[in-house]
């Protein structure tokens, strides 16, 4: 008992010992907050939407009250962010600002409160796993390894070294009944199993778009076993209604 | 066999038909001595003549062709000429309460928006439709949203029209992508068609509807964290009150609805308040599109009379518990907030919102998570504390603070490396986030939690002395007595002295 004592006093102060009652406490959120000029993010690069995106934005612009054009900013940054190559740069953000003409620092708040914003560049192909609890249920975790794996020993939230995916862990995505799954882009690929989970990676990695849904050959959300509901023909107009209504 | 009708087989045989409407009583020649028999009214068994929602599926069109074949856009004009107290009027015969989880009467709600002298009120009127389904389980309004877009258009004109909003905002989770697209496609049909617009379906009324697409975040399916994510803001909640239906989107009258409920509307009007009204229990009327997942051996969303009883509902449209119903370890009834219940709790309790209340517990969505006994029940629930802690917005304190200490703590009970008196310490948290914040994701957060060790409290405690046996003594916080530099001075306060004192007996009931 005496000797690790002395031993562990004896050791140089330089040597970061783990202290025990408080420690620094680690960083809590899943990506920075604050923005730092780099080569390939900062004020300088120039961003503005083209003919196509001008045209949509002006349509969103129009569905909110004059007065309320800050509305948009949403919809403009998700814009913004798929004609940036699927990111928000702090050009995006500047423009989406000028664009309504608000301050760009509420632009900075939304698009920081937002998850779907990604402030950092991401690969071509953004896998996006679910793990909370009734995926997680069904697997979850051994998709994520199985993805990660795949691609190459990535950690979640890193990208590949060719740029072509970048893997995060996301929470539910309101697919419940069709768990596992994970979201490529904007699409949703559903019941995993490892097999599946390779196959669509393989498929994406050759250029192709593997068919979006559940891949275990049921149709949406129904039972697997067989229909036990909505079996017939939907019923038509004005039946079983009111007679007012016939 | 005819002959021979006597009164018990009469009686079995009605039983055995479950008719959903109040069992026929029969007037039984009776002897003396037999007991007046009260019906038993089974619940459960809808047909599919009574389901709204006949394209959840997505087997057929789901553009304005197929849903005029199925019914929707039939006579709406009626509808909507029957006038605003005509529509709340029927929702309110019908019993309808929100889908969304709280369970508000919607009549009562929409007719908020009807105060007197509302006319003299120059401010538009809105109504905001909250499609950011992210509650950890639910999946029923994406497919609503994807299969049955128009019941939601017409829902959204209908509901407008009774509560005299002049538009509508869809706020759809960034996520849903397709479904968003979908609903935007049934709008631009609906206006080609006249159906939307300056005369809405030829009733001279004017109404328009929007899609608004949301950037993940769970918290604006809050209804005023929503309204402030449509106005280009934070999605934080708002103090309430003012109410949104006094100052709501843009400072004007407004209602938030979900998806559900609004959709079910246009159908509830044309088939009448008391068809509706003649599924389910007293108070807990209609019926109700249930999403269940997790270890069941055909996971589905399925649209099913309220008050089914939660084995059947599981029996007949999910093939049952993985492994049979006595390998089911716990069942969460309603979506990531609400407390779990184990098997035999699960066994009795039918699913709506009185009978859901009453074991502790809440309909929530109607999502329904089911876990057999290989799941880690400890994780599970830890993994919806990391949910929490994701998805608060960070406004109250409580919330923001409290959400990170239960994830951490929960994270440790994992592995059992705490000190068995953390569990009170971790329920004393949870009832200090709970109601201490502007919104109800503290509650939710909190309840989870206060539901795993209501009724596994025994298995985190194993967890706990187990992980002493094999590191020896733990403090508060997780930390081990083996790791302690001894160089420094360790306060008592730690728990690492602490005498081991096996539970008191009466512990499990104070907190059941």
């Amino acid at each position: 008992m005496l000797l690790p004592r002395i031993a562990r006093s004896s050791l140089p102060r330089t040597v970061a010992r783990r202290r025990f009652i408080s420690t620094t406490p680690s960083r809590r959120s899943d990506a920075l907050f604050v923005h730092r000029d780099t080569t390939y993010n900062n004020p300088k690069i120039a961003f503005e939407f083209d003919a196509t995106n001008l045209k949509r934005a002006q349509e969103i612009v129009a569905k909110y009250p004059p007065q309320y054009k800050k509305a948009a900013v949403i919809p403009l940054l998700d814009l913004g962010q798929r004609q940036n190559k699927g990111w928000t740069s702090i050009s995006v953000m500047n423009y989406v600002a000028n664009f309504l003409g608000m301050p760009p620092m509420r632009v900075y708040e939304v698009a920081t409160f937002y998850t779907m914003f990604n402030r950092e560049p991401i690969g071509e192909h953004f896998v996006q796993v679910c793990t909370t609890t009734p995926c997680m249920l069904n697997g979850a975790y051994d998709i994520l390894n199985t993805v990660c794996e795949h691609l190459g020993g990535i950690k979640p939230g890193q990208t590949t070294k060719d740029g072509k995916f970048t893997v995060i862990e996301v929470e539910c995505q309101g697919a419940c009944s069709n768990a596992p799954m994970l979201v490529v882009g904007d699409d949703f690929y559903e019941d995993l199993t490892a097999a599946s989970t390779k196959k669509i990676l393989d498929g994406f990695k050759q250029g192709q778009k593997p068919k979006p849904g559940p891949q275990s050959g049921r149709h949406t959300s129904e039972n697997s076993a067989g229909l036990t509901t909505l079996t017939g023909k939907p019923y038509g107009p004005g039946e079983f209604c009111q007679p007012e209504f016939k | 066999m005819l002959k021979s009708s006597s009164p018990a087989l009469l009686r079995t045989a009605s039983s055995v038909s479950r008719i959903p409407r109040p069992a026929r009583v029969k007037s039984l020649s009776r002897s003396l001595a037999t007991a007046a028999e009260i019906p038993v009214r089974r619940y459960g068994g809808l047909k599919d003549q009574d389901r709204i929602f006949t394209n959840v599926f997505c087997k057929h069109d789901h553009g304005i062709k197929g849903a005029m074949s199925r019914g929707d856009w039939h006579k709406t004009k009626d509808i909507l000429l029957k006038g605003d107290s005509w529509i709340i009027q029927t929702i309110k015969d019908s019993g309808l309460r929100g889908r969304g989880g709280a369970g508000f009467p919607s009549g009562l709600k929409w007719s908020f928006m009807n105060k007197p002298g509302w006319e003299k009120d120059p401010r538009p009127r809105y109504l905001v439709i909250n499609a950011d389904e992210g509650e950890p389980g639910t999946c029923k309004d994406r497919e609503i949203l994807r299969g049955d877009p128009h019941k939601l258009i017409e829902g959204c004109l209908v509901a407008g029209r009774g509560m005299n909003a002049t538009a509508a905002y869809i706020y759809i989770r960034g996520e849903f992508y397709q479904e968003a697209s979908h609903v935007q496609q049934a709008i631009n049909e609906a206006y080609a068609k006249g159906f939307l617009g300056k005369d809405a379906c030829g009733s001279g009324y004017r109404f328009d509807v929007y899609v608004h697409r949301g950037a993940g975040a769970y918290i604006c399916g809050e209804e005023t964290a929503l309204i402030e994510s449509i106005e280009g803001k934070q999605g934080k909640p708002r103090l309430k009150p003012p109410f949104p239906a006094d100052v709501g989107l843009f400072g004007c009258p407004t209602t938030v609805a979900n998806v559900e409920t609004v959709a079910v509307a246009p159908t509830i009007c044309r088939r009448g308040g008391s068809w509706f009204a003649s599924f389910g229990r007293e108070r807990n009327q209609g019926t109700k599109l249930f999403c269940i997942s997790g270890h069941v051996n055909n996971p589905c969303v399925v649209e099913e009379e309220m008050s089914i009883p939660l084995k059947e509902l599981l029996e007949k449209h999910c093939g049952g518990v993985r492994g049979g119903w006595d390998n089911l370890l716990g069942i969460i009834p309603g979506g990531s907030s609400v407390p779990v219940i184990p098997k035999d709790i699960s066994a009795q309790v039918l699913m709506d919102y009185d009978s859901l209340k009453d074991a502790q517990t809440g309909l929530g969505t109607g999502a329904v998570i089911v876990m057999d006994k290989s799941t880690d029940i400890v994780s599970a629930i830890a993994r919806f504390a990391q949910f929490y802690k994701h998805e608060s917005c960070g406004q109250c304190t409580p919330c923001r603070e409290g959400t990170t200490w239960m994830m951490n703590m929960m994270n440790r009970m994992v592995e059992g490396r705490g000190h068995v008196r953390e569990i009170d310490m971790l329920l004393e948290i949870t009832k200090q986030v709970e109601g201490r914040t502007i919104c109800a994701l503290g509650d939710a957060a909190a309840w989870p939690i206060q539901g795993l060790m209501r009724h596994f409290r025994p298995e985190v405690e194993r967890r706990i002395s187990e992980f002493r046996q094999v590191n020896g003594a733990v403090g508060f916080g997780g930390h081990l007595a083996s790791a302690a530099d001894d160089s420094l001075a360790l306060p008592d306060n730690l728990g690492l002295r602490l005498p081991e004192v096996p539970a008191p007996a009466g512990a499990k009931e104070l907190h059941a």
